[in-house]
């Protein structure tokens, strides 16, 4: 159990140094959400032990990292952790690709409520190169799961 | 009908509902954005978190940093003696122009003294590298290596060695954020080297262009002309170099659309320079000038107004 705990800290830090790591220019745009897409894995896979408080945290760091307002990827990450929480019984009955699928769809809802806030503070950036990381996350995602699945078997 | 529950948390110990506790931290993360977006409140949450987050970012700086050095000590030998030939040719030629400029100075000093005016020169600077962070693709904001701890504050101007290139937009306890002349949300008050027109520099979200929107047609600007900081608003220093004009189009009717180029080297820099300065006194104190309006009244005149009608405008 111990070992699990450590893990999910582990990827989170992961992830957030992955969202802050220099990328060429044309692949910054592209980058997909690490931390979102293991916080989901994390909540899918064990519900018990990744919650909404562990969601909510990761986010509060990537804004602090990010110089954004405090809170705004914190909300973001709490619905779609929330929203994984509630769909996670039919979520893990699904093939991967229609997981992708939904997963897609959380990538998008939390893109646009990113977009959202943005607009409200006055960053609001409103090309279509901002969408990319929905389309780059869900692609990614059956990678996720695979090293996530090979990972917590070591684990446990 | 029985119903499957969705909260698969253990039944015992397993806190507050899923629903409620959701509810929570969704009205706990509002309420942080709007102390952080409207009053400003929470810096010391910020500052706290940032501590934490610190080694993160030294962590990705790292590898940039090793390649940097490894390549420096390892680097060949004609190499190195090239670089230092470069180099001590450039000393030569800056310290024959330092020889000018000392006389200069002195002479400005002078002038200035006898202005009473010797605020807005840079007293002293700081050098601080910038970390190879990324922060947003989005918005022009890099991450510097000082912060609260060696005395930087918000609002502090940034320079390179070739211009203004930002400035300070949040601090944090060993890392500051700056906010670069070209970011969308950026403007500077400029003067144009040549004609002495003012005006402001607004950034564009492009890293080589600066756009000039409240210019009239007629005024007095080129293609060419060097745009020099004014130390209007106390943030930037006077005199240091912002841009460069790179286009006029004299089209419209009343505003000419210019663009300018930045001279500080906004996507190269490595390091960079925090200044500090006296921020250059009021020309007008509040109490002269109230004085001046009333005289203005028993003489039975308006005061003129000082606002150019192209400042008025332009929205």
């Amino acid at each position: 159990m111990f070992a699990r705990r450590l893990l999910y800290w582990i990827s989170m830090a992961a992830g957030l140094v992955l969202a802050i790591v220099p990328l060429p220019g044309w692949l910054d745009p592209v980058r997909p959400d690490l931390a979102l897409l293991a916080m989901i894995y994390f909540v899918l896979t064990s519900p018990r032990i990744a919650g909404l408080g562990y969601a909510w945290l990761s986010g509060l760091f990537l804004d602090v990292l990010r110089g954004m307002v405090l809170g705004q990827h914190a909300l973001g990450f709490l619905v779609v952790g929330y929203l994984t929480h509630k769909l996670q019984l039919r979520m893990r009955m699904f093939p991967i690709v229609q997981q992708a699928v939904i997963v897609m769809l959380l990538l998008g809802l939390y893109h646009f409520l990113m977009f959202w806030i943005d607009g409200l503070t006055g960053h609001g950036f409103t090309g279509w190169v901002r969408w990319l990381p929905v389309l780059s996350g869900a692609l990614l995602w059956p990678l996720v799961v695979a090293l996530g699945d090979s990972l917590t078997r070591r684990s446990s | 009908m029985v119903e499957l529950s969705h909260d698969s948390r253990p039944i015992i110990g397993r806190g507050p509902p899923l629903t409620a506790y959701f509810l929570t931290l969704a009205a706990i993360s509002v309420g942080l954005m709007t102390a952080d977006h409207r009053y400003h409140q929470i810096d010391r949450i910020r500052e706290a978190l940032s501590r934490v987050i610190y080694p993160m970012q030294r962590a990705v700086d790292f590898p940039f940093r090793a390649t940097d050095w490894v390549t420096g000590s390892f680097a060949d030998r004609s190499r190195l003696r090239q670089e230092n030939l470069a180099l001590t040719t450039r000393l030569r030629l800056a310290n024959l122009q330092l020889q000018r400029f000392a006389v200069l100075e002195e002479e400005n000093r002078r002038l200035r003294e006898m202005r009473a005016n010797s605020a807005g020169i840079a007293e002293k600077v700081l050098v601080a590298s910038i970390l190879n962070v990324d922060l947003d693709p989005f918005r022009h904001r890099v991450l510097l290596d000082k912060g609260a701890a060696d005395g930087v504050f918000k609002d502090q101007a940034v320079l390179d060695g070739d211009g203004i290139f930002g400035q300070v937009s949040k601090v944090n306890a060993s890392t500051a954020e700056v906010i670069l002349i070209s970011d969308a949300e950026h403007a500077i008050p400029v003067q144009s080297n040549r004609s002495g027109v003012r005006t402001i520099a607004v950034g564009t979200g492009d890293q080589h262009k600066l756009s000039l929107p409240f210019v009239t047609v007629e005024s007095d600007l080129q293609t060419g002309d060097l745009l020099l900081s004014t130390g209007m608003g106390g943030v930037f220093p006077a005199g240091y170099p912002v841009a460069q004009v790179s286009k006029v189009k004299r089209a419209g009717s009343t505003f000419a659309l210019v663009e300018a180029k930045p001279t500080a080297r906004l996507d190269q820099a490595r390091e960079v320079l925090l200044v500090w300065f006296k921020p250059p006194a009021d020309p007008a104190p509040a109490g002269r000038r109230r004085r001046t309006i009333r005289a203005a009244r028993c003489a039975g005149r308006q005061p003129a107004t000082a606002t150019p009608p192209a400042q008025a405008g332009g929205e």
